[in-house]
């Protein structure tokens, strides 16, 4: 087997390590507490969040601390072939991991007894939508006055046969030539340099996978930095 | 540090305001080391050694002695549940209505829908407790007026120093105001004109809170928008 990957340039003219274009916002749903638009390319999500808020039915209450209630949502529209509305497998185990992502940052211990909804909603999929989205609610969790130890960034790794590339566009995803498509979503914690969400999706190899890693480090910095100077724009 | 081009100065959740060993955790921050660091979104405030943060969104915070507007939400045999926006519900106890109410009555008292100039008497854990007993008196049913919602954190820059930016709005606008601190403003006037006037200097002061020299730039507004308005 050669050492030459079949993948050696992306389609869309970006370095290997180079991000979409970014764009952050917050403040995009008025009625909510907190909201926040993140675009990473063509893949666009909305966070919303409500609360804290009194937690009912009153059995689901934790005395200790408060709960942290994420659900994502793909809209019909956002992929190129109408998807069924409503709640799939999917949707469900993204909604899950994103919670996962974001509650080790979320100070619940401070809010007994309550509830804080995140909903995220995809406008337009192109790859990387639960990456998208936990950027989004970082933020809107934060625009929500929700007391926080940082932010949380995420960004979708890829490996193109052998070549290693950050955030992947669709198109990527769908490569086959050679080792085919890894696709390794990963949530990141710039400050304190703590991963809290890593999936992996295809086969790669050990020392390739601690490359990806370094890679999908550096992705999520600058990733916060948009995040931070959106939040800045607060007013 | 804290202002920028007349602006004060937004930080982020875990961003580092200060690396000086001396200084102190207030309001929203958490100390790490020499590190104090943010823990909400905010404006950075430094009193000597002491720096917190004012928050500019999010919901209620109940404090002790707050007068709030609430609206009644339920009642049962003793007393009323207000919605008083923030995570927690409030409880009106009946013992905490001036003079003695009948239990029938309650409901001519305060009826459900009702909204109420009240205080914050209490609170708990997780809960809040109110009273319609104060010695400045004004606590009591709402029967007419306008209702303005603003974000909580803006209520501090509404009212302004002792009461000063709201001074300034019930003179120019001959308007009766009452603002609650979490986030619903009264306003009481003789004609719609002057309502909409002093709704829409309210609009003005949410939208420029982080700006330094509000008050003088309020007084301009104010003196702009007065024909514009009363067509």
């Amino acid at each position: 087997m050669s050492e030459k990957s079949l993948y050696t340039e992306r389609a869309d003219g970006r370095k290997l390590d180079e991000l979409r274009p970014l764009h952050a916002e917050i403040g995009v749903v008025p009625n909510a507490d907190g909201s926040a638009l993140f675009a990473q390319g063509d893949t666009i999500a909305i966070a919303s969040v409500y609360g804290p808020k009194t937690l009912n039915p009153k059995h689901q209450q934790n005395p200790e601390k408060g709960v942290l209630r994420v659900h994502y949502n793909m809209l019909s529209f956002s992929v190129g072939e109408r998807i069924r509305p409503g709640v799939s497998r999917r949707s469900q185990e993204i909604s899950k991991v994103t919670e996962w992502a974001l509650t080790p940052v979320v100070m619940l211990d401070e809010l007994p007894g309550t509830v804080i909804d995140v909903h995220i909603n995809i406008l337009q999929a192109n790859a990387g939508t639960r990456c998208a989205g936990i950027n989004a609610a970082a933020m809107a969790l934060a625009h929500a006055g929700v007391p926080m130890k940082e932010l949380v960034s995420a960004v979708a790794v890829g490996k193109m046969d052998k070549t290693i590339v950050a955030d992947v566009n669709k198109e990527e995803e769908d490569f086959e030539d050679g080792e085919g498509a890894t696709d390794m979503p990963m949530a990141y914690l710039s400050n304190s340099g703590k991963i809290t969400l890593l999936q992996l999706d295809g086969r790669i190899q050990l020392n390739k996978f601690k490359e990806a890693l370094e890679m999908g480090k550096q992705a999520c910095k600058k990733i916060s930095e948009v995040q931070i100077n959106a939040l800045k724009e607060f007013k | 540090m804290t202002e920028k081009n007349g602006q004060k100065q937004v930080v982020v959740p875990g961003e580092i305001i200060s690396q000086d060993e001396n200084m102190l955790p207030g309001d929203w921050t958490i100390k790490e080391g020499n590190n104090i660091i943010a823990i909400r979104l905010g404006v950075v405030e430094k009193q000597d050694r002491l720096i917190k943060i004012i928050p500019l969104s999010g919901v209620y915070i109940p404090r002790r002695g707050n007068v709030i507007i609430g609206e009644i939400r339920d009642m049962n045999y003793s007393g009323w549940m207000v919605d008083i926006g923030g995570p927690y519900g409030a409880f009106l106890t009946l013992k905490e209505v001036p003079g003695y109410v009948e239990e029938s009555e309650m409901e001519n008292v305060y009826g459900i829908g009702d909204l109420i100039v009240t205080k914050v008497f209490n609170v708990k854990r997780t809960a809040v407790d109110l009273t319609m007993k104060q010695r400045e008196g004004g606590l009591g049913k709402i029967k007419e007026g306008l209702i303005v919602r603003v974000n909580p954190h803006r209520v501090p820059r509404i009212i302004g120093k002792e009461g000063s930016m709201i001074k300034l709005i019930k003179d120019a606008t001959k308007c009766m105001i009452t603002v609650g601190q979490n986030g619903l403003i009264w306003i009481k006037g003789d004609n719609v004109e002057d309502r909409i006037y002093a709704k829409k200097a309210i609009e003005f002061i949410v939208e420029n809170t982080t700006t330094n020299g509000l008050t003088e730039k309020v007084e301009k507004w104010l003196a702009e928008n007065k024909s514009g308005v009363k067509k």
